[in-house]
């Protein structure tokens, strides 16, 4: 399968079972644009020998077929069989996302948490089951070294004495059990004062900092429970944050709404803030004024493009601009196991909420159903949900099967399928769709960079 | 060649070979915690 594309005059094919790229000329994007799956050199001359000259469609043709003996055009699907078993064989834990905290002091419109409670009463994780849940990873991450918690909320800083009581535990558990824990934080800044600062500096591989970017924006989102937007003391304290951090990589991290569609100013309103790792996503869910529909996504993919154009002028203006979901690794990126499962949720990654309980991912916690055992006894799984996401992957997903873009992607959010299709099996369309843009933009900006510097 | 220039020749049939010791990092414990992509994922062996 080749997916050939256009955008901000570029024109780029990519040959899906290899993940080659190639710019093209205008001749080679309309002929391969033409022929997704199965290429004709005979067809493509009749089809475009007039428009384009029968010898210039012959010569392209030619360096077509010349790639495609060469496998980086129209390469067969990988084996599908032996792909489902490096899936089978995966074994083992590989990251915990502890909620610390069923609490928050904001009251952010869209949270998908309940405004921090999770359907449930508000509630601590004690500092027993976070060491017990430690524990648990470390000793069923299998023979993988390196193995991740990150310490989620609510707002997680609410329960600050408990993290750091779990990273000193986590730093003994390394020694017993040979194994390099990253620690990693998802906060939303209002709690950061200078010794937290200090200590997440210093212990948190990542911190995720809730920015969603011009004040108005934030502030009709991101409230306290008096009403009283959160932006002022959050640009402050990330700042000071980000000033003092280093090289270590952290991300200021947005939702938009369909009232900021235009939310690209927001991303530039974040970088002129001085920061230069930057992530803004759609909100997920259904159902409220503020939520995503079909109607907005012509809106949205416009957006998306424009903001590539706009990070690729900024960067070769000399200025930094990560922004996450455009930066796909072409050369160091990830191995086709990696690529098979998304996120892992259920089987190697596993949220634990307070009260111990293990749940597929951070965006089941608090659906009983989704109850998977707990950290004292381990995993009590009579439903088979950790089988049925190992088996919910690219090679089992009927939308996945036929899309360009599936080992770049790797089959979306099980939770963003489940809310809005009911089934984890059946990804999301409008995420589909916005993921795709996503994609191109950063081929795109790939190929610019790349041609600029050849 | 005229019409295409190959900007990068992909691997991910060779990585089925020597890949997926799971060291590399849980997509969702980045900065999305709602879309994960995984193709922005380093290889930790690279």
């Amino acid at each position: 399968m080749v997916h050939a594309f256009e955008m901000n005059g570029f024109y780029i094919a990519v040959d899906v079972n290899t993940g080659s790229i190639h710019s093209l000329d205008r001749i080679t994007y309309e002929i391969l644009k033409a022929f997704p799956y199965d290429f004709s050199a005979d067809k493509a001359i009749q089809m475009f020998g007039e428009k384009f000259g029968v010898e210039e469609v012959k010569e392209a043709c030619h360096e077509i077929e010349q790639l495609i003996e060469q496998g980086m055009l129209y390469s067969p699907d990988l084996d599908q069989p032996l792909l489902m078993r490096q899936i089978e064989n995966k074994s083992g834990l590989k990251a915990l996302c502890l909620h610390v905290a069923h609490d928050c002091n904001l009251t952010c419109e869209y949270c998908f948490a309940s405004k921090g409670s999770y359907c449930s009463e508000r509630r601590l994780m004690p500092e027993e089951v976070a060491f017990k849940a430690l524990e648990y990873l470390a000793q069923n991450s299998g023979d993988r070294k390196n193995i991740e918690v990150d310490f989620f909320g609510g707002e997680p800083l609410i329960n600050f004495e408990v993290i750091k009581r779990a990273v000193d535990y986590g730093k003994e558990l390394e020694k017993q059990y040979n194994k390099k824990f990253y620690f990693t934080i998802t906060t939303n800044g209002t709690l950061l004062d200078e010794e937290k600062i200090d200590y997440i500096n210093e212990y948190m591989d990542n911190v995720v900092i809730s920015l969603d970017g011009r004040k108005s924006i934030h502030d009709a989102m991101r409230y306290y429970r008096n009403g009283k937007g959160s932006y002022d003391e959050i640009v402050d304290a990330a700042r000071n944050l980000v000033s003092r951090r280093g090289n270590k990589s952290y991300y200021i991290r947005g939702t938009f709404t369909n009232r900021n569609l235009d939310f690209s100013e927001d991303v530039f309103h974040i970088a002129e803030l001085g920061f230069e790792e930057i992530s803004i996503e759609p909100v997920v869910g259904g159902g409220q004024p503020f939520h995503i529909t079909d109607k907005h996504i012509p809106i949205i993919l416009d957006q998306y493009e424009r903001l590539a154009k706009r990070i690729l002028d900024y960067i070769k203006a000399g200025n930094k601009l990560k922004f996450y979901h455009f930066n796909i690794n072409l050369y160091g990126g990830p191995c086709i196991q990696r690529r098979l499962v998304a996120c892992g949720a259920g089987f190697e990654y596993l949220a634990v909420s307070p009260e111990g309980h293990f749940y597929p991912c951070h965006q089941f916690v608090g659906q009983p159903q989704f109850i998977m055992g707990d950290v004292f006894k381990g995993i009590d799984d009579p439903k088979g949900l950790s089988e049925q996401f190992k088996r919910c992957n690219i090679l089992t997903k009927e939308k996945c099967k036929d899309c360009w873009a599936k080992y770049f992607c790797s089959g979306g959010c099980h939770a963003n399928a489940y809310y809005t299709n009911g089934s984890i099996d059946m990804p999301n369309e409008l995420a589909c769709l916005m993921q795709r843009k996503r994609i191109e933009c950063a081929l795109m900006m790939e190929v610019a960079l790349s041609l600029e510097s050849a | 060649m005229k019409h295409i220039k190959t900007l990068h020749k992909g691997t991910l049939k060779d990585s089925l070979k020597n890949g997926g010791c799971g060291e590399c990092q849980a997509s969702c414990q980045s900065a999305c915690k709602t879309s994960c992509t995984v193709a922005n994922q380093a290889c930790q062996k690279q």
